[in-house]
C-alpha cells in the first residue's frame, strides 16, 4: 500500500507499519530518517502542477481498468439476479440463498471496491491540484456588532410592549403551560397501570379452577410437549425440565404474557441433600421441587442446571442459586432466591397447590 | 458358616457370584428355552465368554477408580474420587467410554472428550487401500466394538440401568426438528448455546459442543438419558424417545446446514460480530483513510 | 481557475439555481474551500456514510417487514422451522433472508453497518478527545457526537428487538428488568412501553412501537444532529495537526474541489466496499438460528451487539445489593449497573471541555490539535476512561471468555470486580509517565538534534556520533507544545483574592490547576525565550477576566 516513506510532519503511525516512537533514552536507528532534513515541495497557493506524463498515462490506464473491472462487477450482479437468481421458481430456502448472498454481495463488493481503489489512484497521480492556504476567519463578531444586535433587540422588545405590560407577558405564558402538559395526558392510554398484575401468574388462576373441580391442584406439563407429568415420570435422580400449568396455552387470555410469567422449572434433587425451607417442608415430592424459571435479578430465564453442584445458574448475568437450598443465592447479581412452587401428588401426577407465594421476576419498586 | 463369610469378602467373589448366577440363568434359560439345542448352549458359553472379558477389561481400565465391585470410591477425606457404576446401564458406558472421556486421565474440573483408548476406539480408519492394512483396521475395530460391547454388557450385568438407544431411535431423518428446535432452545441451550457451540459453567466446567460431526446421534441420546457429569437427567418418560429424536434431527440438522450469509463467525453470537466490525470493518477502512490521505508519490511529478 | 467556461450541462441548471437562490456566490465561496489531510480525519467520515447506507438498506427492508406480533405458523422455505408458532416480524424477517432475492445481504449489510456506525463514531471521538479537537470553539460539535453515539445505542437496541427472535426478546425482557427496576415508576414505564405485560401487552404493541421509533424518530433526531454537525464543521472549517503550515490562524490542505470531493468520494465507496465484503462473507445475526422468541427459552452466550456490551458487563460484575425497606424495593443491583457507568463516562466526556476550560483557565479558541504527549493528564484521564469502558465491555463476554479459555466463570467476575477500580487508576498513572517521556525525548530532539547515524572518530581516537538539527517541520511539530501555565497566585500583591480563587470551589479549582499543570517538559528551543513564536499574541493570564460571549 505504501507508497512513499515521506511522512514528514505527521506523528501518527506510518502507513508502512514502521512504528515510529522509541524507548524513552534508546538511541535512534541510524535508519531514521525521517527527523532528517530533506527536500520539500514547495506550496503556494494556486494552480496544478505538471505531471510527468509516462506515469500519468500508466495510471490512466489502470484507474480506467478498475473502472471497467467495477462495470463488468455491476452488469455481473444485474446478469446475475435477472438471468440466474430466479431460476427454478426463485430463490427460496437457505442453499439458494446462500449463493445468492454470495454472487451478489461478492460483485457489490467488487463494484464498490474497484470504484474506489480507482477514485483514490486518481486522486493520487492524476489529480494535479496542489495544497493551498486559506485563511481561518474570526467567528465571533465584533464587540460592536454585538451592542448593536443586543440594542435592536431591546428596541424590539420595548416596541412590542412585552416588556412594559407584564399582564400580557403573564397571561401568554400561562395559556401556553397547559398546552405543553397535553401531549404527557394523551400518553396515558399506552399502557395499563400495573395494578397487581405483577403479583400473581397463571398458576394461581389454574389452581383455583382446579380446586373448583374438587382437585388439589393443577398438573404440570413439559414446555413443548405438553406431556403431563407423573412422579414416576421424573424419578431420576439429577433430572430436570421446564414445566407450565396444564391449560395454559389454550386457556390463558394472554397466553404468552402468562407463559413469560409462569415457566418453571422442576428439577430431581438428591433428597438426602434437599434442605427444605422453614414452612416448606411438604412443598417438594421425594426431592422434585419447583422453582420460577423467571431470574430475580432482571428476568432471563434461569435455566442452566448442574446435578452435581446442584447449582442453577442464569446464563444472562450468572446469578446463580442453589437448588437444594430453598434456591438460595450463591452468586452473581441476583438479591433473592428464585420464587418456589408448592407441589404435591394427586392420581400419582405431580401438581401445583397454590401460586408461588411472592411475585416472580426482577425487583420493582411496590414490590417490598 | 464362618468359612464362607471370609470367602465372601474375598475381592474376585462378587465376580465369581456373578459369573455363577449368570452361568446359572445360561444353564436355566437353555434348560427351559422350547429351542434349546446346541446352539444355544453356544450362545449362553459365548455370552458367558464375553461378560469374562467385560470384566476384565474392567479390572485393566475402570476398577483403579471406580473399585472392584464399581461401587466407587472415597478419598481420605470421604469426597468421592469416582462415582459408583452400579446402576448407571451401558448407555452410560456407552457414552463415556465412546467419547473417551472414560478412562479417565487427569481429574479436573471436568473430563474432556478426547480420543477414546485403543482398546475401545471405534472410530479408527479402515479405508486402507492396501489390503492387509485394512483387514488389520476393520479387524482392530470389529475388537473395539465387541470390547465395548462387553464392557456395557459387565457393567449392566452388576445393577441395570439405561440400555443404548437402538439404532432407529437416534436417527436424524426420522425425526420432527421443528419440535426438536422448540425442544432444544428450552431444555439445552442454556448451556450449549441455540446451535450447540457449547458455553461455559461454574468452576471451570463447561458445556462441550455438539456442532463437531464426532458427537454422534447416538452418544447425544445417551448424554440425555444419563446426565453425565454435570448435565442433568432427561429421562425416556420425561422427555420421550420422540422428543429425543427430534432433539437429534435438530442437533443434527443444524449443525449439518451452511451458513447462507457467508463465514459463520463460530456461530457464537454477537460477540464475534463486535470483534469482526472493529478488526475487519474499522481494520480495512483505517488502511484505506490511511492510502488516501498519505504523501502524493513524488516521482510523478515532472522535475 | 482557467478562462475556459464549464460545459452547457454543468452551465444551465446552475444558472437556473443562481436565478432563484443566488447560489453560485456560495459554491464559489466553498468550491475551494481547505481540508486538511490526515487519516485519522476520516474516522468521522466511516460514520456518515454508515449513516447513508443504514437509511437506504432500511428502507429496503421495510418493504417487506410487518412490525406485527401476531402469531403465525411457520410456512415459508426455511424448512426447519416449518409449523413452529412465531410472531408475524419473525416470519418475515426469514422471509426477507430466504424468498427476497437480496434480501439476506440488505439484512446482513444493514447490521454490519450499524456495528461500524457505533464503532467508527466511538474511534472518530477518541481521535477528537485525544487531540483536544473538542476545544473551544468546537465544543458543541463535541456534544452533538455524544448524543448522536447515545441515540445510536436506542436505535441499535430497537432494531435489533424488532425480528423478535430469541436472542433480542431476551434483550428486550432485560430491558424490562431493568425498567422495572426504577424507583416509583418503574412498573408504569414498563406497563406503558409493553402495553401491558412483557412480551405481548394487551394487543401486542412492543415490535410496532419500537418499529416506529427505529425507522422514523431517532433516525430523523439522527440525521437532524448529522446535519447541525456537518454545518458547523463546514463553518468553523477542520482542525489541523500541528504541522508546519497550520496555524491557529491558517488552514493547509487540499482543495474542496476537485480533491477532497474525490477523496471523500473514494471513501464512501470503501465504506459501502467494505460493508458489502463483510454482508456477502461474514454472517451476521442468524436469527434462523436463534429460533422465535419463546419466554420459557434461553441460550448460553447472550449477548447484546457490541454497543451495549458496556451495560451488560455492568449488570454482570455488580454484587447483589438490594434494599427492602418500609414496604418497598430498591434494587441497586440494577439501577446501579444501569446508571453509574455509563453516566460517568457520557457525563464526563459531555462535561469534560468545560472543566478543562475552567480549570486551566485557557478560553482562547484552538484549531490547531494538541499531540497527545503534549497534554499529559488529558491523555490519562482518557486512557483511564478507554480501560474502563473496556474492562466493562470485557466483562459483558465474560462467558465467552470463560469457555473459550477454559477459565472459571466466577473468577472471571471477581477479577472484572477489581479490575473495574484498579485498571483506570493504572491505566492513568502509566500514559502520563509515558507522555511525560515522550515529552523529554522531544525536549531532548530540540536540545541536541538528532542522532545522524554518522561516527566519527576525534583525532585522540574517541567515537562520537554526529547530531544533526532536526528538519524544521519536524521542528514545528515538536514546538507545538506550549507551556502548561500555572495559575497566578491565589492572591495579588495586595492579598487580595484573584478571582475564581474564592470559596471551596477556587480552592478545587487551584488544586486542579496544580495537578494539570504540575508534571511538564519544557520542550523548547535554546536561548528562544519562553514560548514558541505562534501564540505569543494569544497568551493570556489566568487572572484575566475570560473572554466571554454574552447574550
Amino acid at each position: 500500500m505504501s507508497e512513499t516513506n515521506d511522512t514528514a510532519g505527521s506523528q501518527e503511525p506510518r502507513e508502512d507499519g514502521t512504528p515510529r516512537e522509541r524507548v524513552v533514552g534508546t538511541p535512534s536507528p541510524a535508519a531514521d530518517s525521517a527527523l532528517l532534513a530533506k527536500e520539500e515541495y514547495p506550496a503556494p497557493a494556486g494552480a496544478g502542477e505538471e505531471l510527468d506524463e509516462r506515469s500519468a498515462k500508466r495510471a490512466e490506464r489502470v484507474v480506467a481498468s478498475l473502472f471497467l473491472l467495477a462495470f463488468a462487477a455491476s452488469v455481473g450482479f444485474i446478469v446475475y439476479f435477472i438471468g440466474w437468481s430466479g431460476r427454478d421458481g426463485g430463490m427460496h430456502g437457505i442453499h439458494r440463498a446462500r449463493e445468492s448472498n454470495l454472487w451478489l454481495g461478492g460483485l457489490m463488493a467488487l463494484s464498490f471496491m474497484a470504484m474506489a481503489i480507482g477514485v483514490t489512484i486518481w486522486v493520487r497521480r492524476l489529480m494535479s491540484s496542489k495544497p493551498i492556504v486559506q485563511e481561518r476567519h474570526e467567528l465571533e463578531a465584533t464587540p460592536e456588532d454585538r451592542a448593536a444586535f443586543s440594542a435592536a433587540f431591546m428596541e424590539g422588545a420595548a416596541d412590542s410592549g412585552i416588556t412594559k405590560r407584564p399582564l400580557l407577558r403573564r397571561t401568554l405564558l400561562l395559556a401556553a403551560a397547559p398546552l405543553g402538559l397535553a401531549p404527557l395526558v394523551l400518553l396515558r392510554d399506552l399502557g395499563p397501570l400495573p395494578e397487581k398484575r405483577l403479583r400473581h401468574t397463571y398458576w394461581g388462576e389454574a389452581v383455583k379452577a382446579a380446586k373448583e373441580k374438587g382437585r388439589t391442584g393443577v398438573r404440570l406439563v413439559v414446555d413443548g410437549t405438553n406431556k403431563p407429568l407423573k412422579v414416576s415420570d421424573f424419578a431420576s435422580p439429577g433430572a430436570m425440565i421446564t414445566v407450565l400449568p396444564e391449560g395454559i396455552e389454550e386457556n390463558a387470555h394472554h397466553a404468552l404474557n402468562e407463559i413469560a410469567k409462569a415457566v418453571t422449572i422442576l428439577i430431581n434433587v438428591p433428597a438426602d441433600q434437599f434442605k427444605p425451607a422453614k414452612g416448606r417442608e411438604n412443598w417438594h415430592v421425594n426431592g422434585i421441587v419447583a422453582y420460577s424459571k423467571i431470574c430475580t435479578h432482571v428476568g432471563c430465564p434461569a435455566a442452566l442446571y448442574e446435578q452435581t453442584t446442584h447449582h442453577i445458574l442464569c446464563p444472562c448475568h450468572q446469578s446463580t442459586f442453589d437448588a437444594t437450598d430453598a434456591a438460595k443465592v450463591v452468586f452473581g447479581p441476583a438479591a433473592r432466591p428464585l420464587p418456589q412452587l408448592p407441589l404435591s401428588v394427586e392420581d400419582g401426577y405431580l401438581v401445583a397447590t397454590a401460586d408461588f407465594p411472592e411475585p416472580i421476576g426482577p425487583s420493582f419498586w411496590e414490590r417490598g | 458358616m464362618k468359612r464362607f463369610t471370609a470367602w465372601r469378602r474375598r475381592p474376585w467373589a462378587g465376580y465369581a457370584v456373578v459369573l455363577a448366577a449368570l452361568a446359572a440363568i445360561g444353564v436355566i434359560y437353555a434348560g427351559f428355552s422350547p429351542q434349546s439345542d446346541r446352539a444355544e448352549a453356544a450362545n449362553a458359553t459365548q455370552a458367558a465368554a464375553d461378560l469374562k472379558n467385560g470384566q476384565q477389561l474392567f479390572n485393566q481400565n475402570c476398577a483403579s477408580c471406580h473399585g472392584l465391585n464399581a461401587e466407587g470410591t472415597k478419598d481420605a477425606k470421604g469426597n468421592p474420587i469416582a462415582p459408583s457404576l452400579l446402576g448407571v446401564g451401558a448407555a452410560s458406558v456407552d457414552f463415556q467410554v465412546s467419547t473417551g472421556r472414560m478412562p479417565a486421565m487427569n481429574p479436573g474440573a471436568q473430563m474432556p472428550r478426547k480420543e477414546p483408548i485403543p482398546a475401545f476406539d471405534t472410530s479408527i480408519r479402515t479405508d486402507y487401500a492396501e489390503p492387509e492394512k485394512r483387514e488389520a483396521a476393520e479387524k482392530q475395530k470389529a475388537q473395539a466394538e465387541k470390547n465395548l460391547a462387553d464392557l456395557r454388557e459387565y457393567v449392566t450385568s452388576l445393577g441395570g440401568g439405561p440400555a443404548v438407544p437402538p439404532a432407529g431411535a437416534v436417527d436424524p431423518k426420522g425425526g420432527d426438528a421443528a419440535l426438536g428446535g422448540k425442544l432444544f432452545r428450552t431444555n439445552c441451550a442454556q448451556c450449549h448455546s441455540f446451535v450447540g457451540s457449547g458455553g461455559a459453567l461454574t468452576g471451570g466446567k463447561y458445556a462441550p459442543p455438539l456442532d463437531k460431526s464426532d458427537v454422534t446421534p447416538t452418544q447425544i441420546y445417551e448424554a440425555m438419558l444419563t446426565g453425565p457429569q454435570a448435565m442433568p437427567v432427561f429421562n425416556d418418560t420425561t422427555l420421550t424417545p420422540k422428543d429425543k429424536q427430534a432433539i437429534i434431527a435438530y442437533v443434527v440438522q443444524t449443525r449439518e446446514e451452511p451458513n447462507p450469509g457467508g463465514n459463520g463467525l463460530g456461530r457464537i453470537g454477537p460477540v464475534s460480530e463486535g470483534l469482526v466490525g472493529w478488526l475487519v470493518g474499522i481494520g480495512l477502512l483505517v488502511l484505506a483513510a490511511m492510502w488516501i490521505t498519505a504523501k502524493k508519490p513524488k516521482k510523478l511529478k515532472k522535475s | 481557475m482557467s478562462e475556459a467556461s464549464a460545459p452547457k450541462a454543468v452551465e444551465g441548471p446552475l444558472n437556473f439555481l443562481d436565478d432563484r437562490l443566488g447560489s453560485t456566490t456560495f459554491f464559489k465561496r466553498n468550491m475551494k474551500k481547505v481540508f486538511p489531510d490526515h487519516w485519522s480525519f476520516m474516522l468521522g467520515e466511516i460514520a456518515l456514510y454508515c449513516f447513508i447506507i443504514l437509511l437506504l438498506t432500511g428502507t429496503f427492508l421495510t418493504l417487506w417487514f410487518h412490525p406485527s406480533m401476531n402469531e403465525v405458523h411457520y410456512d415459508g422455505s426455511y424448512t426447519k422451522l416449518t409449523g413452529v408458532k412465531m410472531s408475524e416480524a419473525y416470519a418475515s424477517t426469514l422471509h426477507i433472508s430466504f424468498d427476497v432475492r437480496g434480501g439476506l445481504l440488505m439484512r446482513q449489510i444493514h447490521h454490519w453497518a450499524a456495528i461500524l456506525f457505533m464503532a467508527s463514531i466511538l474511534a472518530h471521538m477518541l481521535r477528537v478527545f485525544f487531540t483536544g479537537a473538542y476545544r473551544k470553539p468546537r465544543e458543541l460539535n463535541w456534544l452533538i457526537g455524544l448524543g448522536m453515539f447515545t441515540l445510536g445505542m436506542l436505535e441499535g437496541l430497537f432494531g435489533y428487538s424488532l425480528p423478535d427472535d430469541l436472542l433480542s426478546g431476551t434483550g428486550l425482557r432485560i430491558t424490562q428488568g431493568v425498567l422495572e427496576s426504577i424507583p416509583v415508576v418503574g412498573t408504569y414505564g414498563y406497563m406503558f412501553l409493553f402495553g401491558g405485560e412483557f412480551p405481548e401487552g394487551e394487543y401486542g404493541d412492543i415490535i410496532p412501537r419500537l418499529f416506529t421509533l427505529h425507522i422514523l424518530l431517532i433516525p430523523g433526531l439522527i440525521l437532524g444532529l448529522v446535519t447541525a454537525h456537518m454545518m458547523i464543521m463546514w463553518h468553523q472549517k477542520h482542525t489541523a495537526m500541528p504541522t508546519q503550515k497550520q496555524t491557529e490562524t491558517q488552514v493547509y490542505g487540499y482543495p474542496f474541489y476537485p480533491v477532497f470531493m474525490a477523496k471523500t468520494g473514494a471513501y464512501f465507496l470503501f465504506t459501502f466496499g467494505v460493508l458489502a465484503l463483510l454482508g456477502a462473507f461474514a454472517q451476521i445475526n442468524p436469527i434462523w438460528l436463534f429460533g422465535p422468541y419463546d419466554p420459557g427459552a434461553i441460550s448460553s452466550a447472550s449477548q447484546p451487539d457490541w454497543y451495549m456490551g458496556v451495560l451488560e458487563g455492568s449488570l454482570r460484575i455488580m454484587p447483589n445489593w438490594e434494599i427492602t425497606a418500609w414496604g418497598h424495593t430498591l434494587s441497586l443491583n440494577v439501577l446501579i449497573p444501569a446508571l453509574v457507568p455509563l453516566g460517568i463516562v457520557f457525563g464526563g466526556a459531555g462535561a469534560w471541555p468545560f472543566v478543562e476550560q475552567w480549570v486551566t483557565g485557557d478560553k482562547r479558541h484552538h484549531h490547531v490539535n494538541d499531540r497527545p504527549r503534549n497534554a499529559p493528564v488529558r491523555t490519562g484521564v482518557g486512557m483511564a476512561a478507554v480501560t474502563f469502558y473496556g474492562l466493562l465491555w470485557l466483562a459483558g463476554a465474560n462467558d465467552v471468555l470463560a469457555e473459550r479459555f477454559h477459565l472459571s466463570l466466577f473468577a472471571t467476575t471477581w477479577f472484572f470486580r477489581f479490575a473495574v477500580f484498579v485498571g483506570p487508576v493504572l491505566a492513568y498513572i502509566i500514559t502520563k509517565r509515558v507522555c511525560l517521556g515522550l515529552q523529554r525525548k522531544d525536549a531532548d530532539v530540540l536540545g541536541h538534534g538528532v542522532e545522524s547515524g554518522v561516527i566519527l572518530m576525534s583525532p585522540d581516537g574517541e567515537f562520537t556520533e554526529r547530531h544533526e538539527p532536526a528538519r524544521p517541520e519536524e521542528r514545528t511539530v515538536l514546538l507545538s507544545k506550549e507551556r502548561a501555565k500555572e495559575q497566578p497566585p491565589a492572591t495579588d500583591a495586595n492579598g487580595i483574592p484573584a478571582p475564581g480563587s474564592k470559596g471551596p470551589m477556587g480552592y478545587v479549582r487551584s488544586r486542579l490547576n496544580r495537578a494539570w499543570t504540575f508534571d511538564d517538559i519544557p520542550v523548547e528551543e535554546h536561548g528562544h525565550g519562553d514560548h514558541d513564536g505562534h501564540d505569543d499574541g494569544h497568551t493570556i493570564e489566568g487572572g484575566k477576566e475570560p473572554k466571554q460571549i454574552s447574550h
